[in-house]
């Protein structure tokens, strides 16, 4: 079907064709075709952001909770430059955002119009793909394209850059099925001959262990099902990085934790001393290796990733495998099935009771305090209180970032919204609008610390506009508490630049925004003050007031290797040897 | 001191350690990528060698196939194998990138440069520089009574030797038009 119509419509048009019913953005100059459009029709339902980088993360909020793109649509200029950070957050943690830019008419590019910026430009290194359109008679199609783009294989932002005449003039409509089909055509069947080889390893490994990433949670939920099938049937040990939190249930009987920095003692130590690694949609980031040369040493490593540009990258593997981790894990499991089911029992069980010695450091353990609220403590009461809700977690950056990943306990993929790779500060209270927006009915927390949650505070005002009741749970301790703790361990105790001496009344912010304000700090209170920001039908600002000085462990200093972790601040300070806490 | 021998505050270690565990001996390939001849599509690949650091020792770029839209850029690299494997598998996944061809690595190629020397001079200079152009095979296209432009097509080797036989004799100005590339037989990219 084809129809002529002006390009401003036909954004709409091709948005709904899409199957897109939410969009987030802010209007301006160069989109007033495009808003006008959306003023006049009711299938789209506009999120109006306070900033536009709130967008960005609103829609990776919205898409990394539906598994559908999230959809931003900003002006020109300071619009679209406002949302690179949004933009390559999205990219690193490999989240389909679709970008649709106002630009300045055609006829005024490079002539440094008011609000022209070379929005392409600047978010070529930062998207998937990006496009200017010239042509009215293009529009529809580069937008197909563009949502096949942000789609397919790995996944990821694009951004369409739209000149302001280009949306006035009139083309004809090109509908999904009749766009040009794009090239791009990531390959997503693994190497059948490389499964194989995956599977003779898994039958006689000693000491296996899968280590997965976000990549299981983009290839769907039917992965996530597909991994614990494997995991159970196998009886193999499983960890995962930051960002793929809930692919494996947290109660799950294999799971060991999140690995990494600050990951948990038994999944870093199985992941050094072990001798099969099954690298599924994860990509070696170096807060996940350390350091490299000692990097699980004696292991040979399987990885499978849509992407081959993953593979080889920093850690040499010896089966890589390009292919979507759904459709290699049903190989997996079929091949391994046909082969007779065979594990190397006596070595798994050897290497449980092993990872059982490790499980009983209980690493997570930390001194609790009846006076002040301890940053863990108040994470476990909100687990404990929240976990059988039908619950959403975003977080900011930083350590209450590593401790919901240690103390929150996630049982199904989609569940976890955080930024992963670019580690943004500011980015839990967006995305918290972004899944609420989707989730309308769910309880959705926004895990943050005071500074963190200031950079994007704006966007309380989306929530009180649209009555979306996300709750912002701030661990306050006045400090930019990892910069501080790295000052602490790394650069003599000198605490450059990292508190604030002007935080605000948090209580009464969020008054002055129309929601709900609480505060808590006595331990005594904390259930009760946790009890009544669920029960509130609305936004809420939870300023809970913690330990100043509390550090993030287990952590594994920069440059070490997994077994080099500390375990607590005693094993910081000079009492205790080599034979001690650390067991190395 | 500690278990791990850090004190507070006395590790000077960085936040990374991105050393690699790959060989580190360094090869040069020639690679031939096939791309839509699409606006800022050359920019793309140059940023791609900027932003993560890999060196462009020549690079040609030309639409080869007008009905198609399809532009042919030929890139000479130096790298470790890891790295020339990782520059393939970065330029393979951007979506306008058609093909990447590692003609070094997938057997016998020609390359060829085409370049332009201007040289001044007089007297014994000036005839030994005509002598050698001969036996380099290059052809006079501009010559005044004090100057000649030479074009001399040839591997990068040869022009490079043609270059250090011409700065002693007057070599004032130089353009390379850098390499273009195909694999030998009769396969196509």
């Amino acid at each position: 079907m084809t129809r002529a119509m002006t390009g401003a419509k036909m954004v709409v048009q091709a948005l709904k064709d899409q199957g897109v019913d939410t969009v987030f953005g802010y209007p301006g100059g160069a989109v007033l075709p495009i808003y006008d459009e959306i003023f006049q029709q009711n299938d789209i339902r506009h999120i109006l952001v306070r900033h536009e980088q709130g967008a960005a993360h609103a829609a990776e909020g919205y898409a990394r909770s539906t598994g559908k793109p999230g959809v931003v649509l900003v002006t020109s200029g300071p619009g679209a430059t406002n949302a690179v950070t949004g933009i390559t957050d999205a990219l690193m943690d490999s989240i389909p955002i679709i970008v649709l830019s106002g630009q300045v008419p055609t006829f005024m590019i490079g002539t440094d119009g008011f609000q022209e910026a070379d929005t392409v430009g600047i978010t070529r290194p930062c998207t998937k793909h990006n496009w200017l359109v010239k042509d009215t008679e293009r529009l529809a199609d580069t937008i197909h394209q563009a949502f096949h783009v942000a789609t397919s294989g790995r996944p990821g932002p694009v951004l369409v850059d739209i000149p302001k005449d280009v949306q006035f003039a009139t083309g004809t409509y090109a509908a999904p099925e009749a766009a040009r089909t794009s090239h791009y055509q990531p390959r997503v069947k693994g190497d059948i001959d490389a499964i194989t080889r995956l599977v003779e390893m898994m039958e006689t490994a000693e000491r296996p262990v899968f280590y997965t990433g976000g990549g299981v949670i983009n290839a769907g939920p039917g992965a996530s099902q597909l991994l614990r099938e494997l995991v159970d049937a196998s009886g193999f040990p499983i960890t995962s990085t930051l960002m793929g939190l809930g692919a494996y249930p947290a109660s799950g009987g294999n799971w060991l934790g999140m690995l990494g920095m600050h990951g948990l003692y038994e999944a870093n130590l199985a992941m050094h001393g072990c001798d099969l690694m099954i690298n599924l949609g994860a990509r070696f980031d170096d807060r996940i290796t350390g350091r490299i040369a000692d990097f699980a040493p004696h292991s040979r490593k399987v990885h499978v990733d849509i992407d081959p540009s993953s593979l080889n990258k920093v850690v040499h593997t010896d089966v890589p495998i390009v292919g979507d981790v759904g459709h290699v894990l049903e190989d997996v499991l079929r091949v391994w099935k046909s082969r007779g089911r065979k594990i190397n029992r006596e070595a798994l069980s050897r290497w449980w009771a092993q990872i059982e010695e490790w499980r009983k450091v209980d690493c997570l353990k930390f001194a609790p305090s009846a006076r002040t609220i301890k940053p863990q403590h108040a994470l476990q009461r909100l687990e404990a209180l929240t976990r059988d809700r039908d619950r959403f977690i975003t977080t900011e950056v930083g350590q209450h970032q590593m401790w919901a990943a240690q103390y929150l306990g996630f049982e199904a993929p989609n569940r976890w919204m955080t930024s992963g790779g670019l580690g943004t500060m500011g980015y839990g209270m967006p995305a918290s609008v972004g899944v609420q927006v989707a989730h309308p009915d769910s309880l959705v927390i926004n895990v943050a610390g005071e500074a963190s949650w200031l950079m994007n505070m704006q966007e309380l005002g989306t929530a009180v506009q649209y009555r979306l009741p996300v709750k912002q749970f701030i661990l306050n301790n006045e400090r930019l508490g990892m910069v501080r703790q790295w000052q602490e361990l790394l650069h003599g105790e000198r605490y450059s630049q990292s508190w604030s001496e002007a935080l605000p009344d948090f209580v009464k912010l969020a008054e002055a925004f129309g929601a709900k304000g609480l505060t808590v700090s006595d331990p005594a209170d904390l259930d009760d003050a946790i009890m009544e920001m669920i029960d509130h039908d609305g936004p809420v600002v939870f300023d809970c007031l913690v330990e100043k000085h509390e550090n993030c462990f287990p952590m594994i200093p920069s440059g070490e290797p997994h077994n080099r972790m500390i375990l607590s601040e005693d094993t910081t300070s000079d009492t205790i040897g080599a034979s001690g806490a650390v067991l190395v | 001191m500690t278990a791990l021998n850090i004190k507070k505050g006395s590790s000077k270690h960085s936040a990374y350690d991105l050393r690699t565990p790959f060989s580190d001996h360094e090869e040069t390939h020639t690679l031939a990528v096939l791309v839509d001849n699409e606006s800022g599509v050359l920019a793309r690949v140059i940023g791609l060698f900027s932003g993560r650091g890999y060196n462009i020792d020549s690079l040609t770029v030309a639409e080869v196939d007008h009905e198609g839209h399809r532009s042919r850029i030929t890139i000479v690299t130096t790298g470790t194998p890891q790295v020339i494997n990782q520059i393939k598998a970065q330029l393979g996944r951007m979506v306008p990138v058609h093909d990447v061809h590692d003609l070094t690595a997938e057997g016998a190629s020609v390359e060829r440069e085409l370049a332009l020397f201007k040289v001044a001079g007089k007297g014994e200079a000036r005839v030994e520089a005509l002598r050698l152009a001969d036996i380099f095979r290059a052809n006079v296209v501009d010559s005044t009574l004090e100057s000649f432009v030479f074009e001399i097509t040839g591997t990068p080797q040869k022009i490079d030797a043609f270059a250090e036989l011409m700065y002693p004799l007057g070599l004032i100005e130089l353009a390379r038009t850098g390499v273009a590339a195909l694999a030998r037989g009769g396969g196509g990219a």
